[in-house]
């Protein structure tokens, strides 16, 4: 097992997230999109703390500090989309335009 | 890790394809509740990557976060917004589309050959597996005692304003300009209920 099999599929995945990113249109898949996101920094830190550091493991350490974050977000994100829908009765992201000039 | 290389190559592959699949079908898939579900499947596999990065607390934390309250938050809020709807059609969305497409594999290989070019400085000590826990409880508490404890703060910071955020609009005409008491009790709009569907 290598350093860089752990590193391309982190890579792939960072990438599928960037593309649901950009490209949906449903707010909670944004949401989604996101968390696969913040899933491959944490594989890409986890590979790191174990073929680099194995003796400190300040990568899991990170890795935790990580998780706790998306939860955080998670939670607020959500919250965010509900309240968006009462106020606008959809969740289609090209009609969130209240901020744009 | 007591695994024989070959096991640890043959679980690798097979945990990988099914990170990668569930989360192409997480964002390729038009049902968003398949999409969901498909998330708790990239979350599962992923864990067990961790294992196979000798991470057992962290793969632990994984299945408990993620898959036990981030995904059942997600299908939650999936329940709650689920409106059947037609997107209206915009212009030039499968250009768009392409030219993120284009941008992400473009990503990807860059990546890709920043991983593969580098010469990383790949350490031979032994990991520290089954007591990763411990080291990972000497960090928290020695040299990361201030980022653990902001962490706490945050999260209690998240959960108020989630339950603020989400809680119906505050409506003030209904406040009397003596009472503390109620400004303290948080009134909501009074909503008609939903009527059950045998009444009609």
């Amino acid at each position: 097992m290598q350093l860089q099999y752990f590193l391309l599929i982190a890579a792939a995945l960072f990438c599928i997230g960037v593309f649901g990113l950009v490209t949906s249109r449903n707010a909670v898949r944004v949401l989604m999109s996101i968390e696969l996101m913040l899933n491959a920094v944490n594989l890409n830190l986890m590979a790191f703390s174990n073929y680099v550091d194995p003796k400190e493991i300040k990568g899991q350490v990170f890795t935790t500090f990580i998780i706790a974050i998306a939860a955080a977000e998670a939670a607020v994100g959500l919250a965010i989309v509900l309240a968006i829908y009462r106020n606008r009765d959809t969740v289609d992201m090209e009609q969130f335009n209240l901020l744009k000039w | 890790m007591n695994l024989a290389e070959g096991v640890q190559i043959v679980s690798f592959g097979i945990l990988a394809a099914a990170v990668l699949i569930s989360a192409l079908g997480v964002v390729l898939l038009k049902n968003v509740v398949y999409s969901a579900f498909l998330l708790g499947g990239s979350f599962i596999s992923m864990a067990g990557l961790y294992f196979l990065l000798n991470a057992d607390f962290v793969a632990a934390a994984q299945v408990l976060v993620y898959v036990g309250a981030i995904n059942v938050l997600i299908l939650f809020a999936i329940m709650l917004v689920n409106k059947q709807e037609e997107y209206a059609v915009v212009k030039g969305a499968g250009v768009r589309q392409v030219a993120t497409a284009l941008v992400c594999l473009g990503l990807f290989a860059l990546l890709g050959t920043m991983v593969v070019s580098t010469p990383w400085a790949i350490s031979s000590v032994t990991p520290a597996g089954d007591g990763s826990i411990v080291t990972i409880g000497i960090h928290f508490f020695t040299d990361f005692l201030l980022p653990f404890e902001l962490v706490s703060v945050l999260l209690l910071i998240a959960l108020v304003g989630a339950i603020v955020l989400a809680r119906r609009e505050f409506v003030p005409e209904n406040l009397s300009p003596s009472g503390e008491d109620e400004a303290l009790m948080l009134p909501e709009r009074p909503r008609e209920m939903v009527s059950s569907r045998d009444d009609k």
